[in-house]
């Protein structure tokens, strides 16, 4: 009987550590949708000898959403910066120690020190950008640096307007516009803002994510976009200008981070180091076509994108605003701003 | 005595075949039940829990009982003082979507009905090539045939460029993204609903009726409203649930053709579950929904049963 138990033990280690080996060879990223380079996931699959697995989500939500009702199987998530600081709370993130990684010394120190993971213990850089708007330069010809345009908008440009359909991107360009700070819980200072989305709102003519269409078709001739869409608008219609309002615009960033209990934990370290590597950076950047925080990167980077206007920033421009997290009463507030804007 | 053995015997048979009956019954009936069970009963039974729940901080829900979800789809703290007032905001979201379906509904009636008439009257053999033409648009996807239909309105449409082409109109006509856009949408998406119970029913219409209505000196119009329409009431009937129920949850076309200025149900749902972070809130609007579909069901039982002692 003894022999017998001991045999089993011994063929079901051998199964476990077969099927661990296995396993080694996989790893299971979830990243928003058309934002991974191929190239660069080719090129990290032929280094190590492993299998990596796609999948995609449109908003950090709906990724949350889904790591929180638990068991999803993935390794690897790209959440937003506010994210980030939402996941670490809530104990979803490993903290992987990406600072004690060999090729962090190629993190720009301008993204080492940020508020949603600081000195970086869990994320590094994936790609980062700005939210603003774009105008088609042949329609309207005056100055586009103000958000006047979106909420007060001139002749031509009335009945012409898309806006993003976010409740966050939304208020805080009106937070904005009119002066007042972001994750505003002051209900005059948010009685003004939504005066002024509902006055504002029947010269726009659309609300929704599918910018580069919207703009491409002509259905809109301005547009709120994040800087890579609109890069990628203005390659169809060249005279579209991406604007740098003088009231101030949004800036983000993705970072790379490992969920916690990821099953190919020793795979998602390798990528979090793999992807600090300038040239791997640079390849995901030529695909999404927006900035990376990794030092050396531009030695890789197709030469339009280091002059495009939507990533090098004027010198005039005003410093992008990082939005961290609202508390729930303000998200509460803003949830009703934006069911009465939309009733 | 023996008399009566052989009877208990019998009755046991009996009783023994009608035990092994259920059994049977039991086991053939539990794929369905397991199935209605896991697909049907239990995530309604999720949605029900939930929106009786207190939404989490990111999402998701605390274990707190609460029935805020309900009061707040009539009610609000006032978004500026702490008082309770009645909230028009869901309210009309909800009033809307019901317009839009009932005018959806209207539109495909006006439309199948006479489509599905001409096709039951055609000779028999060519009958089933006209309803293949009308089930055809299934083989394509909704989100594809709405697409579609976006590219056809839009201000650089095909309509726009045929009607300026040929100097009708100077400057497009701005269909895409309205209302109006969203009825095109919606009729296009579901006129096949509409016409295949309507067809059903005036399939097996008595044409010599149609002609004892002439002959009893009836125009075209008492004929149509005194004879057809009654006769093909339900196909009608079934036809219009068929639209309305589907128009009102209908996520796609809205979203596509509306342009997302103004939230529909299925979007207000949405929405709670993403950006707004209220679970128990989408759970409850979404049985809300739900409820009103029911009403609708209910109310169409209630008229037919009360038809049918009418008739008997």
């Amino acid at each position: 009987m003894k022999t017998v138990l001991r045999l089993l033990a011994t063929a079901s280690a051998v199964a476990f550590a077969s099927s661990a080996a296995m396993a080694a060879g996989e790893l299971n990223v979830y990243n928003w949708g058309n934002y991974t380079s191929p190239e660069m996931i080719k090129k990290f699959e032929e280094k190590f000898d492993v299998k990596v697995n796609l999948d995609g989500y449109d908003s950090n939500e709906a990724m949350l959403a889904k790591v929180k009702a638990g068991d999803t199987g993935y390794d690897i998530v790209v959440p937003g910066d506010y994210m980030i600081k939402v996941m670490i709370g809530e104990g979803l993130l490993e903290e992987v120690k990406p600072n004690e990684m060999e090729n962090f010394k190629n993190v720009d120190p301008n993204w080492v020190d940020v508020w949603w993971d600081p000195g970086r213990n869990y994320s590094i850089p994936y790609q980062w950008g700005t939210t603003s708007f774009t105008v088609d330069t042949a329609i309207y010809d005056g100055d586009i640096d103000t958000l006047a345009l979106l909420f007060d908008p001139p002749e031509v440009l009335k009945g012409r307007i898309n806006m993003l359909n976010d409740m966050n991107d939304v208020i805080n360009a009106g937070l904005r516009y009119l002066g007042y700070g972001r994750c505003n819980g002051n209900q005059d200072e948010l009685r003004e803002v939504l005066a002024l989305l509902s006055k504002a709102k029947p010269h726009w003519r659309t609300m929704d994510y599918a910018v580069i269409e919207k703009l491409t078709s002509k259905d809109v001739d301005i547009s709120q976009s994040w800087n890579g869409a609109a890069m990628r608008a203005r390659a169809q219609r060249p005279t579209l200008k991406y604007a740098y309002p003088k009231e101030g615009f949004t800036g983000w960033m993705d970072n790379v981070a490992v969920l916690k209990g990821a099953p190919n934990l020793d795979n998602a370290k390798l990528f979090i180091n793999f992807m600090m590597d300038p040239e791997n950076a640079g390849l995901t950047s030529n695909f999404a076509r927006y900035a990376n925080g990794i030092l050396g990167s531009d030695k890789f980077m197709e030469p339009e994108m280091l002059s495009a206007p939507e990533i090098v920033m004027p010198a005039s421009a005003p410093a992008p605003d990082f939005v961290t997290p609202c508390p729930q009463e303000v998200v509460d507030l803003y949830n009703k701003i934006w069911t009465q804007l939309k009733q | 005595m023996s008399g009566r053995e052989p009877q208990t015997a019998l009755a046991a048979a009996i009783e023994q075949n009608r035990r092994n009956e259920r059994v049977t019954r039991a086991w053939l009936l539990a794929p369905a039940l397991t199935i209605i069970l896991a697909i049907s009963i239990l995530p309604l039974g999720i949605t029900v829990v939930y929106s009786f729940l207190t939404p989490g901080t990111y999402g998701g829900v605390t274990w707190e009982f609460s029935t805020d979800s309900y009061v707040q789809f009539l009610f609000q703290r006032d978004i500026f003082d702490d008082s309770l007032v009645f909230n028009s905001a869901y309210v009309s979201i909800f009033l809307r979507s019901i317009g839009l379906a009932l005018g959806a509904t209207l539109g495909a009636l006006i439309l199948g009905f006479p489509t599905a008439y001409f096709i039951a009257t055609k000779p028999r053999e060519q009958r089933n090539i006209w309803l293949f033409l009308i089930t055809l648009p299934f083989w394509t996807n909704l989100l594809i045939r709405t697409y579609a239909m976006l590219l056809i309105i839009r201000d650089e449409g095909i309509i726009n460029i045929m009607l300026m082409k040929a100097g009708i109109i100077s400057s497009p006509l701005t269909i895409l993204y309205t209302d109006t856009a969203v009825f095109i949408g919606l009729i296009y998406s579901f006129l096949p609903f509409m016409v295949l119970p309507i067809y059903a029913s005036l399939e097996k219409l008595d044409f010599s009726l149609v002609e004892a209505g002439y002959d009893l000196y009836a125009n075209r119009l008492k004929v149509l409203f005194h004879v057809i329409v009654p006769l093909a009431k339900p196909g009608i009937v079934a036809g219009c649930i068929l639209v309305f129920i589907p128009g009102l949850g209908a996520y796609i076309t809205p979203e596509l053709l509306g342009g997302g200025k103004k939230l529909m149900i299925g979007n207000m749902i949405a929405m709670q579950f993403g950006a707004s972070r209220n679970w128990p809130f989408g759970s409850a609007a979404a049985l809300i929904l739900m409820a009103l579909v029911i009403l609708v069901l209910l109310a169409n039982a209630l008229a037919a049963r009360r038809g049918a002692s009418n008739n008997g």
